[in-house]
């Protein structure tokens, strides 16, 4: 299948600045050198701890946050990728290379180029109580993305709400009303339908349905099932729950500490972890059935700062199997069979 | 087993402008010692609201309309809750049936620190012990050094003396809450605030933090998720708790963290003997740490069975169709229809009919009962009572 977004070697650190003059004393690694190629129409999870940078990469990949280097592509073509890797490799400070890469390479884009791109690719937040806008009445909300871009005018707009609006299951009449008079659930539809007024190619969910029920859970996941097939939608869903992870998901990528330690498909990852935080994430989730359980494992300690990440592999002060080789050096990403990618010295068998 | 709690008929309302909320109707609830039972349903069922009735805890405008909550005290006699006077609730709260709050950084004053907030507990329920313990130090001392400096102070501790017997024999005696209110003389407590303290580090290992003395002087901003909810069990078990209500305090924590928090209390459960009473709406997490379950349908129960019961054979078409809306690999998913109905203008007769596949005229007329259909597993649902009254007729 072809590969819609491809994020090569991204890095997003923010610097910490001390002192009277701003003196530059480190970085928090949020994003620290993450690979990663989603297909076109795949439903690709993103699981992790808080603050492992599972949100910064899914800001850095819409370009709400700059990364400080790497590159980004949506829906470009191998051929250039491979142009501007090898451009990289032999001139990176020629003319040439700025070029292609500020034609091509969404990590350069700014202003306008910025503006046009973000028609493409939309963000759902997590929590719908705080991402409408109380003030404004959901039509307002929902004809503003339009607005914007200059999508459309007068009549046609007002209908492409209306389409939208039945589109995630609510009915033209609630248009006129605020999101207070709107449940959890109804919200967290109008900021998928806002997400997907522009016509995008591809959207970032961040914890959609984190604060929901289960049984409104349920009903959004069916829903976003349905609009993928429909309007053939590429997902990136950041998630800490891996039980939602393992149902829908096409593909999960597990992060830890800003770096991807696995990646593959839902039931290898979950049947058969390889690296051993993934083990230990698959162990602690919890199962709603008292009889089918799966063997305890408490991972000890807490995710350390990114600011400080410990040497070598960011996992050997809670890893049970931890050599000396963890502590010095990183366990580079390498490929399994089939999409199964782990960075691990002593993988699970 | 004995029951500890027994809830019957309880009713809560809230009285707003809008109209009568009905938070609670008709609850019936029995908490047996040395069990968790959990509490599972959606936002706004009335969970929250059976473990507040239960601590006497509801804020206007809302009451307790009706009902009674029979606990069975240390003595083994049985009191109404609903019946004690604020003083009496006060006694127990804290000390004999204890909370732990869903947030934990918003459960902790961030202007004191960790140990001013363990010993309150501590101070305010075991005052006596600690006074006890403090003067037998003091006794110590009056007997042991006989050099120059201690001749000096000895006054001094003569004083604390008295004051930590008055308190040992009446903690409300007029002396010691003089003492107390003057921040200068306050000082000579200071024996009883470091029995505290000891007692509070105790605890603190007790639910597995590795540095209680430094954690002791942190503030709350000062720790991880995980590291502020341990110390909030641990201020629920400062005083011999034999039941705590644990309102969903994992829901906040990562995966990992809430692994741990749940060994963590299974493990604590084990070793003092206290009930829990579970509130989650995570069904996952119920089915891990609870022996009976109880599911809430807008403030009332509508299945309360064993643990596997209700997860392997769902009785309740609401059971049911929470049961489907788990995500689960392999399976479709399937979403309840319909909404969550408005607490001010709820359905007539049971509850869940308008979303319920199997809804017949007589759900729509009355409200079914709580009725144990098989050994241990209550269900309230009129596709159960017909059948019965069928055979019986």
């Amino acid at each position: 299948m072809e590969k819609l977004v491809e994020i090569r070697d991204l890095k997003t650190l923010f610097p910490i600045l001390r002192g009277l003059f701003r003196q530059h004393v480190g970085d928090v690694r949020a994003v620290d050198g993450i690979t990663l190629s989603i297909e076109s129409k795949q439903w690709m999870g993103l699981v992790g701890e808080s603050g492992c940078g599972k949100t910064t990469l899914g800001k850095t990949i819409l370009r709400i946050l700059k990364p400080t280097s790497g590159h980004i592509y949506l829906d470009i073509s191998t051929q250039i990728k491979e142009e501007i890797d090898e451009l990289e490799k032999t001139k990176p400070n020629s003319k040439a290379y700025k070029e292609i890469r500020a034609k091509y390479d969404l990590a350069t884009f700014a202003g306008n180029k910025l503006k046009n791109l973000r028609k493409k690719m939309q963000l759902v937040y997590q929590d719908p109580f705080t991402s409408l806008d109380p003030r404004m009445k959901i039509k307002d909300t929902l004809l503003e993305p339009i607005a914007v871009h200059g999508l459309l005018k007068g009549q046609a707009a007002k209908e492409r709400v209306g389409e939208v609006m039945e589109m995630v299951g609510l009915s033209q009449k609630q248009l006129p009303r605020y999101p207070h008079q709107f449940s959890g659930g109804q919200r967290q539809r109008i900021a998928i339908a806002r997400a997907l007024v522009t016509n995008p190619q591809f959207v970032v969910f961040d914890e959609p349905t984190s604060a929901l029920d289960v049984s409104v859970q349920a009903q959004i996941l069916i829903l976003l099932e349905k609009l993928k097939q429909e309007h053939n939608l590429t997902y990136l869903y950041i998630t800490h729950d891996l039980s939602v992870a393992e149902t829908v998901c096409d593909s999960i990528a597990v992060m830890y500490l800003g770096k991807i330690v696995e990646m593959g498909n839902p039931s290898d990852i979950f049947k058969k972890p390889r690296h051993p935080y993934s083990r230990a994430l698959v162990l602690s989730t919890p199962i709603a059935d008292p009889t089918r359980k799966r063997g305890r494992l408490v991972l000890p300690g807490e995710v350390p700062s990114p600011a400080n990440p410990p040497p070598g592999c960011r996992f050997h002060p809670r890893c049970d199997r931890a050599t000396d080789e963890c502590k010095t050096d990183e366990p580079p990403l390498l490929s399994e069979e089939g999409l199964r990618r782990v960075a691990c010295f002593h993988p699970v068998e | 087993m004995q029951k500890l709690v027994e809830m019957k008929g309880v009713t809560v309302n809230f009285y707003t402008y809008e109209g009568v909320v009905q938070a609670l109707n008709n609850l019936d609830l029995d908490i047996y010692q040395g069990e968790t039972l959990g509490l599972v349903g959606e936002t706004g069922c009335g969970k929250t609201m059976a473990a507040l009735a239960i601590l006497r805890l509801i804020i206007p405008p809302g009451k307790i309309d009706s009902g009674k909550i029979d606990y069975c005290t240390v003595g083994g006699q049985t009191i109404d809750l609903l019946s004690l006077t604020e003083n009496e609730i006060r006694d127990i709260r804290g000390s004999q049936i204890s909370m732990v709050f869903q947030e934990p950084s918003a459960a902790l004053n961030p202007v004191y620190t960790i140990g001013d907030q363990i010993t309150e507990t501590i101070i305010l329920h075991r005052n006596r012990e600690l006074a006890r313990n403090a003067q037998a130090k003091v006794d110590k001392l009056l007997a042991e050094d006989n050099n120059r400096l201690s001749i000096l102070i000895r006054p001094l501790r003569l004083i604390q003396k008295s004051i930590y017997s008055t308190i040992a024999n009446d903690p409300f005696a007029f002396a010691p809450k003089l003492v107390g209110r003057i921040p200068i003389v306050r000082r000579l407590l200071w024996r009883i605030d470091d029995e505290a303290l000891l007692i509070a580090s105790s605890l603190l290992k007790e639910v597995e933090i590795a540095d209680p003395s430094r954690v002791l002087k942190q503030h709350p901003h000062q720790m991880s998720g995980g590291m502020k909810q341990r110390v909030v069990i641990a201020m629920a078990l400062a005083c011999c708790t034999r039941l705590l209500i644990a309102d969903e305090p994992t829901t906040s924590l990562d995966v990992t963290i809430q692994a741990q928090i749940l060994e963590l209390i299974k493990k604590l459960k084990r070793e003092i003997q206290t009930s829990i009473l579970y509130i989650t709406h995570d069904l996952a997490v119920a089915a891990e740490i609870c022996d009976r379950v109880g599911v809430m349908y807008s403030g009332s129960i509508c299945e309360l069975a064993e643990v596997t019961e209700v997860y392997q054979k769902p009785l309740h078409p609401y059971t049911k169709a929470l049961m489907a809306a788990v995500p689960k690999p392999g399976k479709e998913l399937s979403a309840i229809s319909g909404f969550v109905p408005d607490p001010l203008n709820l359905p007539p007769g049971c509850r869940f009919h308008p979303r319920c596949d199997a809804a017949k005229k007589v759900c729509r007329e009355k409200q079914p009962a709580l009725i144990e259909i098989n050994p241990k597993h209550f269900v309230a649902c009129h596709l159960f009572t017909g059948d019965e009254l069928g055979k019986t007729s």
